[in-house]
């Protein structure tokens, strides 16, 4: 355990259909998560591996008394492979899972901002041959100049990840 | 009344004691004797039915309240002998009692209740021929000479505004009362608080009375006092020793409700996960100080040892939070065996004892189906006919016996009847038939533990009555997964016994910490026969990789950890490590690792709930060092090295 | 000649109806009432007068049933006497907190006036 733990706490959310959404930088893109599924923001450390487990499933942590997997998503998309340290950091969220909820790490390069999104700043996305397949993408919001790439955190975590680990 | 509150946070608590209420139901019906009803047995079941009514009534469930009034009608016409006990009525408040079972889950579910079913039943309660009242009503006081009251105030008794003599003033609308004041405990004058009660007292009242009307006077003071009702004069010679033991229940039952509160069991488990860091964090601690030099260091080391004695005390504590008494899964058995037992026409007597015995609330859950399956079992298989008990020189009705104990740290649990036994020949005809076994000859033990193999019974053998088309080999895989095994012994003609080990704690674990390459691993101590150095001459290469060692006089698979979940490690040659001889109750193996550590409890922690169940392992833990360490689960690591090798050699 | 003093009993609930039911009930059967709306009420009345019992709803505004108990308790004239609280059938949990902040016993609502009357009959 090296780095200071952050703890998001639940922010006030506006009337009028606005969102809270956590942005971090993967492989140069920024994408937004919402930032009530958004546990907390841990530093690196090296998880115990997880015997037979797919190449992106790094291990499992200790948290607080709770055993948790670490997902490293670059694996997940077929990235290039980063060395973790120091500077690697690792978003805890919660998911919902069937009649659940499932605590999960995933590894980014770094994490950026939390922006207001307002419900008509979403707009559909075209498929922009990003990393990450469309289907786990709510949208694309455009915030001034940046392009924040919002995804579906259930979706990803269930589908992408828990339910390939299933079949695997 | 006009409150304003939202009365569906209440809805919880009542549906439990609602539960609860309808479980007292059930037992007092199956425990009246039609042909002497007693009084007290009623009126228990009249009180349920009208706490329930009230329940229904005050949170708007009105279809509960309507029905159950009926049912409280009838129960108040038996009271009042205005209607006679009959084995028709008996069994229409039985159904009664399921019927309401089904619309508190109902409720519960925000379901619809099949409004037809429950006016049936209520007709027919309405109809039932009202015979010729109960002149054969028992009371207690008929016979005996009074009721024996030890009343032992706590010394705040006075400070809630409860006086004694204001009681003893009730108990004297009941009947005679004789009074005698014990003032042992009374201090010398210059002691005396005033404040403070230091009396006790022992009451007689002989009159036509029940006990229920006794401890009813007490209800207000149960928490503040010691108290004590039993029945004295001389007994009726037929009340057996069970009769007795029945009649106590209730008392203790009311003894535990007055020392116990309802508490949500995320709470519990969140307080035991926090004791769990509290002991890697004494540990951590312990191991720190153990590091420092210098003066201060004797009072540091004695501080955190008294701690680390604390935090286990503490850890103790809330593990035992989570134990419940078995009696919530034995409870239900009664009712089971009387509706197998008549709709079979079979005659059974069901004796249970040892049903205080706790074990863990999640041995309780999974152990319900397998002794539900094992209890149906000797109804429809083991215990016979009347008729053929009869002719085989046995009494009528048969026997089972369920018992729970602990020994060590485990629960044992039996299940004997005095039926028919195993049919060896039949078995081993069976098994062969079914391919399971070859022309090989199999001692009796060996052939009484076919009935667990898979595809041993198949759907045409199970009647309806049976079960779902379970077999004995789920029965066995369930009680295997709580970490238990279980054990048949059976002599044709004379009767059945199975013998059920289970851990006290499925939450904690004795374990060995072994190295593999850098990860440390937990075997289940449970598990381990010995530990060796693996000698040359032992080892047995057959097909390429695969080995074998000689132990003893059997041939061992060598399971090699670091091969078998992937571990990177340097040390691959058996003579470099260590062999850890395991065992599951069905098969040996030796675990090929690099190094043995050290052995100690280790919390077990879930992969299930945020990840997924990992073949081989049956969760994880944290170590002392705040680590994660996965933990070895014996069967599944055996069947997971079979599938590997199986690959293989394909 | 002196009149024989009556039993004072002191009753708090913040529902008017539930005040006037069980006022009327207890002044039929001779007692003497005091009424209070909340804890708060009861409490100032308690710290300038004696009763023989106290009867309290639980959920009040102000100040509620248990706090008021726990407050009466440390009046040293109403350390002893008798307080008991109204409470729904089955709730077994206010039963055990009204027990735990000193309360006596309790009441169980809905109650017909014969049930109160014996019930205070029990305390007096």
């Amino acid at each position: 355990m090296s780095s200071p733990v952050q703890t998001i706490k639940n922010l006030e959310l506006d009337e009028d259909a606005t969102s809270q959404y956590l942005t971090f930088l993967l492989a140069g893109e920024e994408y937004g998560l919402d930032i009530l599924k958004v546990q907390e923001i841990r530093g690196w450390e090296q998880p115990t591996m997880l015997p037979n487990a797919l190449n992106y499933v790094l291990g499992v942590i200790n948290l607080r008394g709770t055993v948790v997997p670490i997902i490293d998503l670059r694996q997940r998309f077929a990235l290039e492979k980063s060395q973790f340290g120091q500077t690697t950091v690792v978003v805890i969220v919660k998911v919902s899972s069937a009649d659940k909820e499932r605590t999960v790490g995933i590894v980014v390069d770094a994490v950026s901002e939390v922006y207001n999104v307002n419900d008509e700043q979403i707009r559909p996305t075209p498929d922009l041959g990003g990393a990450i397949s469309m289907e786990f993408v709510k949208g694309l919001a455009t915030l001034g100049e940046k392009m924040i790439i919002l995804l579906d955190i259930d979706k990803l975590i269930n589908t992408g990840v828990l339910k390939e680990i299933a079949t695997h | 009344m006009a409150i304003d509150i939202d009365l569906t946070q209440f809805h919880e608590i009542f549906y439990e004691e609602s539960l609860e209420g309808l479980g007292a139901m059930e037992s007092g019906l199956l425990n009246l004797d039609i042909g002497t009803p007693d009084v007290e047995v009623i009126n228990t079941v009249f009180r349920a039915a009208h706490s329930i009514k009230g329940g229904a009534g005050t949170f708007g469930l009105m279809d509960i309240a309507q029905f159950t009034h009926i049912v409280e009608t009838t129960l108040d016409e038996v009271r009042g002998r205005k209607r006679g006990v009959t084995q028709e009525l008996v069994d229409l408040l039985l159904e009664s009692v399921d019927a309401l079972r089904y619309m508190i889950d109902c409720s519960k579910a925000g379901k619809a209740v099949d409004q037809d079913q429950i006016a049936e039943l209520a007709d027919s309660l309405g109809q039932v021929e009202r015979k010729a009242p109960a002149e054969n009503i028992k009371t207690p006081a008929a016979v005996s000479s009074g009721w024996r009251v030890i009343f032992k105030p706590a010394p705040h008794l006075l400070q809630t505004g409860n006086e004694p003599y204001r009681l003893f003033r009730e108990l004297k609308t009941l009947g005679e009362l004789m009074v005698t004041a014990d003032a042992t405990a009374l201090p010398d004058f210059d002691q005396l608080d005033p404040e403070l009660c230091y009396l006790s007292w022992e009451l007689l009242i002989r009159g036509d009375t029940s006990r229920e009307q006794i401890s009813e006077i007490f209800a207000w003071v149960e928490g503040d006092c010691a108290l004590e009702i039993t029945l004295q004069g001389d007994r009726r010679q037929f009340v057996e020793r069970r009769q007795a033991e029945r009649e106590a229940l209730p008392e203790q039952a009311e003894a535990r409700e007055a020392a116990s509160i309802r508490v949500n069991i995320d709470k519990v488990d969140g307080l035991i996960n926090l004791v769990g860091e509290l002991v890697i964090t004494q540990s951590i601690l312990n191991r720190v100080t153990g590091e420092i030099t210098g003066n201060k260091v004797e009072d540091l080391l004695a501080v955190v040892e008294i701690l680390v004695r604390n935090t286990r005390d503490l850890q103790d504590q809330a593990m035992r939070i989570r134990m419940l008494p078995i009696d919530f899964t034995f409870n239900r058995l009664p009712r089971l065996v009387r509706d197998l037992s008549r709709s079979l026409g079979k005659q059974v007597d069901l004796v249970i004892t040892g049903n205080s015995t706790e074990v863990d609330k999640t041995v309780l859950e999974k152990i319900s189906d397998p002794l539900i399956h094992l209890i149906r079992n000797a109804v429809d298989h083991g215990i016979e006919k009347p008729d053929d008990r009869l002719a085989a020189g046995k009494p009528e009705k048969g026997l089972i016996e369920i018992s729970a104990s602990q020994e060590g740290g485990n629960i044992i649990i039996k299940i004997e009847d005095d039926g028919a036994g195993l049919n060896q020949d039949k078995i081993l005809a069976t098994a062969r038939e079914r391919g399971l076994v070859g022309q090989e000859e199999l001692t009796p033990a060996q052939i009484n533990n076919l009935i667990f193999q898979p595809g041993f019974s198949t759907a045409t053998e199970i009647s309806s009555v049976s079960g779902r088309g379970v077999g004995m080999d789920v029965v066995k895989r369930n009680i295997n997964d709580l970490g238990g095994n279980v054990e048949l012994s059976s002599v044709a003609g004379k009767g059945t016994r199975f013998s059920i080990k289970l851990p006290l704690t499925l939450a904690i674990l004795d374990g060995q910490l072994v190295r593999v390459g850098k990860e440390t691993l937990v075997i289940p101590i449970l598990n381990i026969v010995e530990s060796i150095q693996p000698n040359k001459i032992q080892i047995l290469e057959i097909t390429g990789e695969t080995r074998v060692y000689r132990y003893r006089d059997q041939y061992l698979p060598v399971i090699r950890l670091y091969e078998t979940f992937g571990i990177p490690t340097d040390i691959m040659e058996l003579q470099k490590g260590l062999l850890v001889v395991v065992d599951t109750g069905e098969q040996r193996a030796a675990l090929f690792v690099d190094e043995i550590l050290g052995q100690q409890q280790v919390v077990i922690k879930s992969l299930e709930s945020n990840y997924r169940p990992v073949p081989g392992l049956s969760g994880a833990t944290i170590l002392g060092d705040g680590t994660v360490a996965m933990i070895i689960d014996i069967t599944s690591l055996t069947q997971l090295y079979r599938n590997t090798n199986r690959k293989e050699v394909a | 000649m002196s009149e024989q003093k009556k039993t004072r009993i002191l009753l708090v609930d913040d529902s008017v109806s539930m005040r006037e039911m069980v006022g009327f009930t207890l002044k039929g059967a001779g007692y003497a009432v005091s009424q209070a709306e909340d804890g708060v009420e009861a409490l100032k009345f308690a710290q300038g007068n004696t009763v023989d019992l106290v009867i309290t709803d639980i959920n009040m505004p102000n100040m509620d049933g248990i706090t008021l108990i726990k407050e009466l308790r440390a009046l040293p004239a109403y350390k002893f006497i008798p307080i008991l609280t109204l409470t729904t059938e089955n709730s077994a949990e206010k039963k055990q907190m009204g027990k735990i902040a000193g309360a006596t016993g309790w009441i169980v609502k809905p109650f017909d006036p014969d049930h109160l009357l014996s019930t205070v009959k029990r305390v007096i």
